[in-house]
This record gives C-alpha cells, sequence and structure tokens, in this order.
C-alpha cells in the first residue's frame, strides 16, 4: 500500500495552481449558465461550494473536468489550460477524479471491476497489479469485501464510497464532488462524509459541491457562495458562516441552518 | 401480554400448494376462467386427435417412392427420399461430407460456448467469426486445396439457408452497431451518412431489394464484371438487416443515462473505450429481444432469395412438391419447412431468454 500511495501523492508542484479559473463565462445555447467566475484552488486546498439550486454550482465544477465546455475566459488545471485539443483534456482528466451525485457506478461490471478497468485501459496496467491497487482502496472506504458484488446489490452509501474508491485509483490530484451526499438516505450521509473528510486530512485537492454545512466547517480551507450562475462570496469557513458579507448569502445561510 | 409464546413455522393449508393449489389458482380461480379452461379442453379433444391421426397413426412411414402412400394420414415417406434435396440442395452427393464437415464444424465452435464453464470461450468466439467462416467457405465452395469447385448455383436446402443465415447475422450486428453510433455521433458528415443508409434500405422492401440486386445491378456494373448472384444476395440482405439491426440498438444506446458516459469521460477512457466498455456492453444486454427478433426475421427473409432463383430450404420443398411422380404431398413438405424453421428459431428465442437472464446483474430498479 505505501508504495502506490507514494505514486498517488508525487509531489505536486506547489507553485503551480491545482485550478486556475479567469473571467469564465460559459452558455447553454442561449442561456447564459455561468457569469464571470474568477476562482484559484491551491495544492491541497479544500473547497466547498454552495448555493440554491439553479446557481449553477455543478456546472461550474464540470468545467473543470470539461464535462461541459466554457465559451468564454481560461481554464487551467494542474497548468494545463483547457481548450478543444483532445490531449489536454484526456492529460487533465488523468489529474482530476470525480464523484457524482448518483454515483454512476458501472452497473454490468463487479465493484471491482468498476475500480480497475479505468486503470488497466487508460493506465495500460497489468490486472493483477490493477486489482491489488484497487483493493487497497475498497479497503481504505471499508467495503473490501463487497468488490465480487454488483452495485446493484450494494446501498446508497455504498455505492458512492466505491465510486470514490474508484475515482481514487487513478490517483488523481485533484477531486471533484458533486453533491456527493444528496441522493443518500441520512444514515448514509456519515458513512460518506467520513472517507471525505478523511480524504480531506491527508492532503487531497478537493472541490466539494455540498449542502453538508457540518463538512464545510469541518474540512474546508474555503467555502464559495453562489446565485444566480455567479459567485456571491467566498471566504474562509469561519467567517463565512459567522460573519457572512452578502444579504444574499445571510438569507441562504439562515434557511438552510435554522431548520 | 405475558403470555408470548414464539409461533413454530406451520404449513400452508393444503389447498393452496402442489397440484391442487396449482388448479385452483391458474385453471378454476374465477367461473369465467373455469368456463375458458372447459372452452380449451373441448378445443383440444376436438382438435388434437386427428392431429395426431394425421401425423403420426395414420402416416406412412415405411417404404422408398410414393407407392408407399396410402393417402390415410401423412406420407412422410416423400421427406424421407427427398432428404437429401431438402439439406443439400443440388450440391453434388459425392461432395456431401464437405457440407457435413462444415455443419459439424459449425456445432463444435458454437456449442461449446453456450457452457459458462468452458474454458475456452473466447478462443472459440473468436474463431467462430473468423477462422470459421474461411474455412467453411473453402470446404463449401471448393476450388483449392484439391477439393472439387462447386458453382453456388447448386448449393440449396437447408444448408443455404444456414449459410445465408450466418453471413447474414454475423455480419449486420457489427454493422449495425456502427451504423447506430454513427446516427448518435457529434461529426454531422457521419451522422448524416448513417441516417441517410439506414432509412434508405429500411425504406425498401427487401423483395425489391433482392431483385436490385440480382437483376438490375448487373445493368449498372461495366460489361464484362460480373460477380455471383449469391453473394449479391448475401449484401443485400446484410445492408437491409443491418439497417434495421442499428435502429434495435440505437433503442438500447438511448436508454443508457447520461450519468455513465459522463463517469466513463471523468475516469479518462476515451470514446471507443467508453462504448466498448461501458456504453454497449449495457445497450446491448437491454436490446436482447429486439436483437434476436431482427435474427429470427432475417432467417426467415432468407426464404426470399427464391424469387431470384436461389433455392434455400423452402424452395427446395416447393421444387420437389412439382414433380410429378409425387403427387398430394404438399402439406408435408411445408409442415417440414415450417418445422425446420421453427426448431432453429425457438432455439434462439430460448437461447436469448437465457442470455437475459445470465447477464442481469440485479441493477433494475
Amino acid at each position: 500500500m505505501s508504495e502506490t500511495q507514494a505514486n498517488v501523492q508525487s509531489a505536486p508542484d506547489v507553485s503551480t495552481l491545482a485550478v486556475e479559473i479567469k473571467d469564465m463565462h460559459k452558455w447553454y445555447g442561449e442561456f447564459h449558465v455561468l457569469k464571470d467566475i474568477n476562482l484559484e484552488v491551491k495544492q491541497g486546498e479544500r473547497i466547498v461550494i454552495c448555493g440554491p439550486s439553479g446557481s449553477g454550482k455543478s456546472t461550474l465544477i464540470r468545467c473543470i473536468n470539461r464535462l461541459e465546455e466554457h465559451q468564454q475566459g481560461q481554464i487551467m488545471v494542474q497548468g494545463i489550460e483547457l481548450t478543444d485539443d483532445l490531449k489536454k483534456i484526456d492529460e487533465i482528466r488523468r489529474e482530476v477524479g470525480m464523484c457524482f451525485q448518483h454515483f454512476n457506478l458501472f452497473p454490468h461490471l463487479t465493484v471491482l471491476e468498476n475500480c480497475t478497468l479505468a486503470l488497466i485501459w487508460v493506465r495500460k496496467m497489468p490486472k493483477v497489479q490493477a486489482e491489488e491497487i484497487a483493493m487497497n482502496y475498497l479497503e481504505r472506504v471499508k467495503i473490501p469485501d463487497q468488490a465480487k458484488k454488483f452495485p446493484g446489490q450494494l446501498s446508497g452509501g455504498q455505492q458512492q464510497r466505491v465510486a470514490i474508491a474508484r475515482s481514487l485509483c487513478m490517483s488523481p490530484k485533484i477531486m471533484l464532488f458533486d453533491e456527493p451526499t444528496s441522493a443518500l438516505d441520512p444514515e448514509m450521509i456519515k458513512e460518506v462524509l467520513d472517507v471525505m473528510v478523511e480524504l480531506a486530512h491527508e492532503g487531497m485537492t478537493m472541490l466539494c459541491v455540498t449542502h453538508e454545512m457540518g463538512f464545510a466547517k469541518m474540512v474546508a480551507d474555503r467555502v464559495i457562495f453562489m446565485d444566480v450562475r455567479q459567485i456571491v462570496e467566498e471566504n474562509e469557513p469561519n467567517e463565512f458562516f459567522n460573519n457572512p458579507q452578502h444579504d444574499r448569502t445571510k438569507l441562504f445561510l439562515s434557511q438552510i441552518l435554522d431548520h | 401480554m405475558t403470555n408470548f409464546r414464539e409461533i413454530a413455522d406451520m404449513p400452508p393449508p393444503a389447498n393452496t400448494v402442489g397440484v391442487v393449489g396449482w388448479v385452483r389458482k391458474n385453471l378454476i380461480s374465477t367461473p369465467m376462467n373455469a368456463l375458458f379452461t372447459f372452452i380449451g379442453l373441448y378445443l383440444v379433444y376436438l382438435l388434437l386427435p386427428p392431429l395426431l391421426d394425421w401425423t403420426v397413426f395414420s402416416a406412412n412411414f415405411a417404404g422408398e417412392d410414393q407407392t408407399a402412400c396410402t393417402g390415410t394420414g401423412a406420407c412422410w415417406v416423400f421427406i424421407k427420399a427427398r432428404i437429401t434435396l431438402f439439406m443439400y440442395g443440388f450440391y453434388p452427393s459425392e461432395e456431401y461430407w464437405r457440407m457435413n464437415l462444415v455443419f459439424a464444424l459449425l456445432a463444435a465452435t458454437f456449442l461449446p460456448q453456450f457452457f459458462d464453464a468452458f474454458p475456452y470461450k473466447k478462443v472459440f468466439g473468436i474463431f467462430s467469426v473468423t477462422g470459421f467462416p474461411i474455412i467453411a467457405y473453402i470446404l463449401i465452395s471448393g476450388g483449392m486445396l484439391g477439393l472439387e469447385h462447386v458453382e453456388t448455383d447448386r448449393w440449396g436446402g437447408l444448408s443455404l439457408t444456414l449459410i445465408l443465415s450466418f453471413v447474414g447475422i454475423v455480419a449486420a450486428l457489427p454493422i449495425g452497431v456502427v451504423l447506430a453510433l454513427g446516427r448518435r455521433s457529434s461529426m454531422p458528415v457521419i451522422r448524416t451518412m448513417c441516417i441517410v443508409f439506414i432509412e434508405l434500405w429500411r425504406g425498401v422492401p427487401l423483395i425489391s431489394v433482392l431483385f436490385m440486386a440480382s437483376v438490375m445491378l448487373p445493368l449498372f456494373l461495366p460489361e464484362g464484371v460480373t460477380f455471383n448472384k449469391l453473394a449479391r444476395a448475401m449484401i443485400g440482405i446484410v445492408m437491409f438487416q443491418s439497417a434495421y439491426m442499428a435502429e434495435v440498438i440505437r433503442g438500447g444506446l438511448q436508454a443508457i443515462p447520461k450519468g455513465q458516459y459522463e463517469a466513463a469521460s471523468a475516469l479518462g477512457l476515451s470514446y471507443w473505450k467508453s462504448m466498448s466498455f461501458i456504453v454497449l456492453p449495457q445497450a446491448m444486454k437491454l436490446v436482447i429481444p429486439g436483437i434476436v427478433n431482427t435474427f429470427i426475421a432475417l432467417f426467415k427473409d432468407t426464404t426470399l432469395v427464391l424469387i431470384i432463383g436461389l433455392f434455400d430450404i423452402l424452395g427446395s420443398v416447393q421444387s420437389a412438391i412439382v414433380d410429378p411422380v409425387w403427387r398430394g404431398v404438399s402439406t408435408e413438405g411445408y409442415v417440414f419447412a415450417a418445422m425446420c424453421f421453427w426448431v432453429f428459431c425457438f432455439s434462439m428465442s430460448r437461447y436469448s431468454m437465457a442470455l437475459e437472464r445470465k447477464l442481469h446483474t440485479g441493477h433494475k430498479r
């Protein structure tokens, strides 16, 4: 485990920003869905992005690994600029892992195969080695005993932990989380958050879209509040929760914290 | 509840399980159902005895020629006397062993693949669509390795039906997959080409495709360039069925949630890799019934080659019943041909059901 671990965290160049977004705009056809986004994420930083639904937070993080295309401005990931160049998109996706709200595990493959598929076919790794790495990560998310099962046989929380393990297998330098706990039953949220907290403590660069304010307070270096498809406010968590600057932020916080 | 005690498991009431339970539940659950059961039994009583009488009890099995037919029931002697025609068409009788060898090889390569425990499935699978067709072609057609050349005009009967279907199925599936992917491509030129191809072939009846292939195509080709009638028919069938196949598979592709594509992209899988490992396996599994439906339609549509002068099993049955030596045996001939088709189609249907069960991974919500 320690060996693969060492490979994973092969000292990212601290001077380059993990993510740098400048004056970025995005449209869906005529619809202006992201407006003037500016964001800098340092290596190892944990960012939580929150905001009401339709505020563009998911779209924003999906732009970072090019699941969505931006039309104006600049996005740099690990010093590589995102353009139409497929090679660069591949390079960036190599650095960036992602977890989705609905897990998006591959239902026709076992848990283990879900984890090894990309190692074998993208990293060209021998199957035995890929399985070893996959089992390591499945142990880390505490479900090695489910490796031979199909995703459909697991609970939501277990599925999301498999999804996290699947991303980690590719040893990404940045992890994107798109509302990872929103589709889970309350008693399963904790098991997923525990894994995420652990990951944060290990120094992973993380961008999380989430409504889990407890998580934000515990691990975030910065909280970003989005509304009307713009970044309204960003601050370190203490300030953000105790001393929000904008009325819109205050209203949002009062709605989600006092229920 | 101080006097709580655990109740031991008891058997269910006797009239709800076993034969009695089954009859009560399925045959006489309501007066209406009881009535239908009675009508059904009465119809069986009316139809089954004469049918059995014709096919078995009063039928003629023994004998060599038409004198054996007494006319009381089916004259299966006819089938027996003409069986080589039905199986091999006009293939030279001294070369039957070549056909037999091909079908033995067909069975030997395909049957083991149906068993999960068989260890060389992959090797056999690849062989069955690469090496096997080549060997089969050399054996059937001859003209090399000291084998006498047999013109395709002389191929016929059930073997021709199987050859046409095999080629049709093996070629139409991959072409259909490519067309379906092309129709959903984001590249406008490829998408348009695929749409035009699919709609063109799907929009014309197979009969006219075959007519075009056999009558019109030679007119367009430069003088002196000919190519085999059977090959033209095969290409026609493959093009036609791959257009249908493409639409079936497109149905499956559309049922795959966008999240699957996104997860594959996020892991860095290229278009072709995410298609081959993520999207197609799921899409194809969803549309197994549709794919097999197309296969069955293809299998039966091969009978249409009759109109361009090729004698498949139905064609050879028809040519045999007009033989003046044998009179009044057309029913037997058609029943035999129908049974042959039914056996193959029903096997395909059962296999597809077994495959669906096997590939079910419990993710249906």
